[in-house]
């Protein structure tokens, strides 16, 4: 039953101006009801990216003659052990000769030991910068303008995090667009609402987890570091990923180096850490929408799916690779992923009650495969092109009707990145339908995705493209379970429903129901 | 006959819980124990005798017998721990407070069989550690008396640092409050949780042994020589003149004694550390209740009953944390908690539980009132008229609006407020007794509210429930100045009873007879607080501690902050769940309750002294996490009111 992209609808030339920014296109009823639209456009040049290292400043000033001591402790505290024995080991001069062969032996054997744990788990070689960057959402995230995007869940209110460490909050309803900068918001690999509240933002930063307070009432549009809190925890850094339990109690987060998974209890500032054996860390979390399940990523061949109530998981052991991104159904019943090396989506369905540990109700036992999207290429007026690839993220709306997969694309092989987008039913039985593609500008591909959770009219894409724009695709729908009245008659169809009409019939994936 | 029979079986519960997890801590002992002898006895350079050694020591009978020892005081610690625990911390507010509690009978109590436990434990680690610790005295040549007994000052100092590690470990408790059980937000197995805490525990006895015994080491120093000399006089021992004493610079610096010594207090402290965990961990383990029950004998075991009474205190907490889960996690029993009652067709269980979350809510709502009035009185007292007047006004405005809501003010539950250890007693005899007053931050100042009054007082007469109580009261509060410390307090200095910190204040009689009498104590009472306020001492003990009457204020705020999780979780569960409509007739109540309780909240935190972000603590054992339940419930309440309007939206207006 499981087709490819082959079934897709080619995507036409013209396609792609329902993404771009052009008012003439915008029907005012599909974008944001009267509010103007939350188009934004931040061109790479004026962005400045931070250095990282506040340490590469040492060279600007003068060699200042320290004692050995002063230097032992500031090597210390920035670098910890190993640091405080390279001095030791480089200033031969002023140490006695035990010292420093003592020192240089153990440098080694710290060394031999980390290379050791390093050929077990390759990742932990990267530097931070470029862990974030291989384990983040975002295509390309180290030189994306844009480097995370989020909705707040329950008000037209955005969050864009910037190539130069600041976050900037819009607000269709406000002229005032408050900038949010911290002393330690370093490369800001994620950013989330708080669910059931109206202004609290938590950021995944370099070494810590920010979690700010932005009044919305307030005219500031400086906010003072003094609203934000900070948690962090020793060895947890770099943070790839966090997330929220859906009734806003309780924040997760993810560190690539630290095999813990970190709970935190936002209000208090305490955390309790999740050790489990095995995977080496954690890189991507994803709560599902009815708050009783957690998947997590590892960067080995395995992720994890927690259940929250006595908080015990499942391995999922992968065979290709390991798991990229991963999606709840909003019922929080299915779980859609993609393995890194494999162009296919796997779903797991989970069956059991909500509540009741896992394994002991009747979950899955293995994962299925409901979408092929290896290459294709699809015969359009302007020639033929050549889609699919591996899959950076997976995206679903909250309505459960559409599902976005961001695919990589290839430059060499001319594969652009591109998104598509599959029609979804959950109920009575699990359906993926083609539905089309999103594709940008010429010369443009889209880096990140996400829904717009409080789209009132079916369900709207936000796609930040890689020349800093950020575009919002509108999917116009009657929603199967949850029919909007008040919208009076049926809503023009949009564009990209009248172009697939003809493909609706064909069912990529249907679930056989036994 | 429910109460009783309701406390008979709760304390019940409590108890096997702590008998299973006393038997864990004598079944960890072992390994403990093993580790200890291994560690105790260590060499590097003969690891083959080492291990025989150690082997040999640990199935000879002595040891059997030294380990029995060891059973038995870990299970008097477990002992200790169900007698002396509490769910709502103690919190002194001012130093004079602190000194109290330590000083209390019942605390000298612990303390000194903790020093005999420590006493004891050094004994067996002395005898495990064999050598030159193993007996106190040996027999030596003095110069022309031929042999006799010497005493062994190694086996002394051993004995001498586990009685002072014993009494400061019980001291430590109750500064920091160890005997405070907190609640997880998070639940988790108990073998798992069990795990997670375990590398914690050992660095904290690490940590706290070596405090301790550089503590141990400068006492000993100075004073080794009392007991060394008691010692030899009670036993008639001599004392080796040969060899140095050990109350000196270098033989202390002895690197093998003190890591003998430290390795001993370590296995004290992490054998009792592992008792107070796994004390906590299974006496907070979620109990499940049933909603209802098919029998009548059974009916004080269900959940609408449960919630509802008052002893044993923890089965409260047990029951609103049950309440909290199922709202959250399982739709079948929630579904019992919106049935109807069988014949009648009443929602007599989702009355109950709402009714006592509510109670509960607006206790707090009332006590935090309370204290604002109280702080923006004392800090703007200089102008007394206004002053007097604006809070008149507010408070019988805000009581009042608070009580028209509420439709039926009953009277509430019997919470012990903070410093309920030592109130126990005092509660039951209705007594205040000025020993009491101390430990009790906010009742014993004359400001006190009638709410909290009547939380503490059971047998004062109810004229609190009229919604003009409180503005009645405040012309006679507000005859007093800045306060320094409590009224009863400094009453007593005086030799004369307490003007009127009594029940049911009579402002006309005050105001009708101003006597000469009542001016003249009035004048003296302010010369004696003048007289004393520029004494130094007097100045550290009695001043207030920072944020110390916040966290009063919310000791016992977890039990709030599963009443708003599970009213809100409920309410909108009913929103696709209640069939009959039940919710929907207390939902207006639910709203302004938790609203006007918004409101007391965001005033209190617009308070001075009242830090807006939690702080960080980092002491060892001791849990600090009633410091941050203000926190958590400020979240939770905002938290709980946006559920239940996002849930329902629209359909409010």
């Amino acid at each position: 039953m499981m087709c490819s992209l082959a079934l897709f609808p080619p995507p036409l030339s013209g396609y792609g101006e329902t993404s771009q920014y052009d008012e003439s296109n915008t029907d005012p009823a599909v974008w944001f009801g009267d509010s103007h639209p939350l188009n934004l456009y931040f061109p790479g040049e004026s962005l400045k990216p931070r250095s990282l290292q506040e340490c590469s400043s040492k060279a600007a000033f003068r060699d200042h003659c320290e004692t050995l001591y002063t230097r032992s402790a500031g090597a210390w505290r920035d670098a910890g052990l190993s640091g405080l024995l390279n001095e030791i080991a480089n200033s031969s001069a002023e140490v006695p000769k035990w010292l420093e062969v003592s020192s240089s032996c153990v440098l080694a054997l710290l060394r031999w030991v980390s290379s050791f744990h390093g050929s077990l788990f390759p990742h932990l070689t990267l530097s931070s910068e470029d862990m974030t960057a291989e384990f983040s959402q975002v295509l390309n995230w180290s030189d994306c303008a844009v480097r995370s995007f989020a909705w707040h869940p329950h008000t037209q209110k955005c969050a864009v995090s910037l190539l130069d460490d600041s976050i900037k909050i819009y607000n269709p309803k406000s002229a005032n667009t408050p900038t949010l900068k911290h002393r330690l918001q370093h490369s800001v690999a994620a950013l989330q609402w708080k669910p059931l509240c109206a202004s609290t933002l938590a950021v995944a930063c370099h070494n810590c987890l920010l979690v700010w307070h932005v009044d919305p009432t307030s005219f500031s549009t400086r906010p003072s570091s003094g609203c934000a809190q900070v948690l962090s925890h020793p060895g947890h850094s770099p943070v790839t990923s966090m997330a929220w339990s859906p009734n806003g109690s309780l924040l997760v987060s993810a560190s690539p180096r630290d095999t813990a998974m970190l709970v935190w209890d936002v209000a208090v500032e305490s955390c309790v850490p999740l050790y489990r054996v095995g995977g080496g860390g954690v890189t991507y979390l994803s709560w599902s929408p009815d708050g009783s399940r957690v998947l997590a990523a590892t960067p080995s061949y395995l992720f994890r799916v927690w259940e929250t109530r006595m908080w015990t998981c499942e391995r999922w052991p992968c065979l290709k690779g390991r798991c990229q991104s991963g999606s709840w159904s909003p019922d929080g019943s299915r779980l859609l992923f993609s393995v890194q090396g494999e162009t296919v989506i796997y779903a797991l369905t989970f069956t059991d009650t909500p509540g009741m540990p896992l394994g002991m109700s009747g979950g899955p036992k293995a994962a299925t495969v409901v979408a092929d999207l290896s290459e294709t290429t699809l015969n359009t007026p302007d020639g033929d092109m050549a889609v699919g690839g591996e899959i950076q993220s997976l995206a679903w709306d909250p309505t459960g009707e559409r599902l976005a997969v961001l695919l990589k694309g290839d430059a060499e092989a001319g594969r652009p990145a591109m998104i598509a987008v599959f029609k979804t039913q959950i109920n009575p039985a699990f359906k993926l339908l083609p539905c089309g593609f999103v594709h940008g500008e010429t010369g443009t591909e889209p880096r990140l995705m996400q829904f717009n959770p409080n789209y009132k009219h079916g369900a709207q894409l936000t796609v930040c493209w890689s020349n800093g724009k950020i575009t919002h695709v509108p999917f116009c729908f009657m929603s199967a379970g949850n029919p909007q009245p008040g919208l009076g008659g049926s809503p023009s169809p949009p564009l990209s429903q009248g172009r697939t009409a003809d493909y609706a019939n064909q069912t990529l994936y249907t679930e056989l129901i036994s | 006959m429910f109460s009783l029979k309701n406390t008979q079986w709760g304390s019940l519960v409590i108890c096997w819980r702590a008998v299973a997890s006393m038997a864990w801590s004598v079944l960890l002992l072992l390994p403990t124990t093993a580790l200890f002898v291994l560690l105790s006895r260590f060499s590097l350079f003969h690891p083959i005798l080492w291990m025989s050694e150690c082997l040999s020591l640990l199935t000879s009978a002595s040891a059997i017998f030294s380990f029995i020892l060891l059973c038995g005081v870990v299970l008097m610690v477990g002992f200790f721990n169900l007698e002396y625990y509490t769910v709502v911390p103690s919190i002194a507010c001012s130093k004079i407070a602190l000194l109290g509690q330590v000083l209390h009978p019942r605390q000298f109590v612990h303390s000194l069989v903790h020093c005999i436990m420590g006493v004891v434990v050094a004994w067996c680690c002395a005898f495990t550690i064999g050598g030159r610790y193993r007996s106190l005295g040996h027999p030596c040549t003095q110069d022309e008396s031929g042999p006799e007994m010497c005493l062994n000052e190694y086996h002394l100092v051993l004995l001498l640092a586990g009685a002072f590690i014993g009494y400061s470990h019980s001291l430590v408790g109750v500064v920091y409050n160890m005997n405070y059980v907190s609640f997880h937000t998070m639940q988790q197995y108990k073998y798992l949780r069990f795990k997670g805490a375990l590398p914690l525990v050992v660095k904290a006895s690490a940590v706290q042994a070596l405090y301790c015994l550089r503590s141990f080491l400068l006492l000993y120093f100075f004073m080794g020589y009392a007991p060394r000399a008691w010692i030899c006089k009670t036993l008639d021992l001599s004392i080796n003149s040969s060899i140095h004493s050990l109350d000196s610079v270098s033989s202390l610096l002895d690197l093998s004694l003190l890591y003998h010594l430290w390795i001993s207090g370590t296995f004290l402290l992490l054998t009792w550390y592992i008792t107070v965990l796994l004390f906590r961990i299974f006496v907070t383990e979620v109990y499940s209740f049933p909603v209802q029950s098919t029998f009548t004998e059974d009916a004080h075991q269900c959940l609408p009953k449960v919630i509802t009474g008052t002893q044993p205190m923890i089965l409260k907490f047990l029951a609103l944390q049950d309440l909290a889960l199922l709202s959250q996690h399982s739709p079948s029993r929630r579904l019992e908690v919106f049935s109807l009652s069988q014949p009648g067709g009443h929602p007599h269980i989702w009355t109950a539980l709402s009714k006592e979350c509510l109670s509960l809510l607006s206790d707090l709502t009332e006590r935090l009132v309370a204290h604002h009035d109280t702080v923006a009185t004392n800090g703007r007292a200089k102008s007394q008229s206004t002053g007097s007047n604006k809070r008149s006004t507010t408070s019988s405005e805000v009581t009042s609006v608070g009580m028209e809501d509420m439709k039926t003010p009953r009277p509430s539950a019997l919470i012990r407020t903070p410093g309920s250890v030592f109130l126990r007693s005092s509660v039951g005899a209705g007594l205040r007794t000025p020993l009491t007053t101390p430990f009790t931050p906010d009742l014993d100042s004359p400001f006190s509210s009638p709410a909290l009054r009547r939380l503490t007082g059971p047998l004062e007469p109810q004229g609190a429930l009229s919604p003009g109580f409180s503005s009645i009261q405040s012309p006679h509060v507000m005859r007093r100045g800045p306060k320094l410390w409590s009224a009863s307090t400094d009453s007593q200095l005086n030799g004369s009873p307490p003007p009127s910190p009594g029940p049911a204040p009579s402002p006309s009689q005050a105001q009708l007879k101003p006597s000469f009498l009542v001016t003249f104590l009035q004048n003296r009472k302010d010369q004696v607080k003048n007289f004393l306020a520029k004494r130094m001492l007097i100045m550290y003990l009695f001043n207030k501690l920072p944020e110390a009457s916040s966290q009063a204020l919310f000791a016992d705020s977890q039990v709030h902050i599963w009443a708003l999780q599970g009213l809100s979780h409920l309410v909108a569960a009913s929103f696709s769940e209640d069939q009959y409509g039940i919710v929907q007739t207390t939902l207006p109540t639910i709203l302004s309750t938790l609203l006007l309780l918004q409101e007391a909240v965001d005033r209190h935190f617009k308070l001075p002294h009242t830090s807006s972000k939690p702080g960080h603590c980092s002491c060892s054992m001791g849990d600090d996490s009633y410091k941050t339940l203000r926190f958590a419930l400020r979240s939770t309440l905002k938290t709980a009111v946006y559920r239940i309007t996002a849930t329902f939206g629209g359909h409010l207006q």
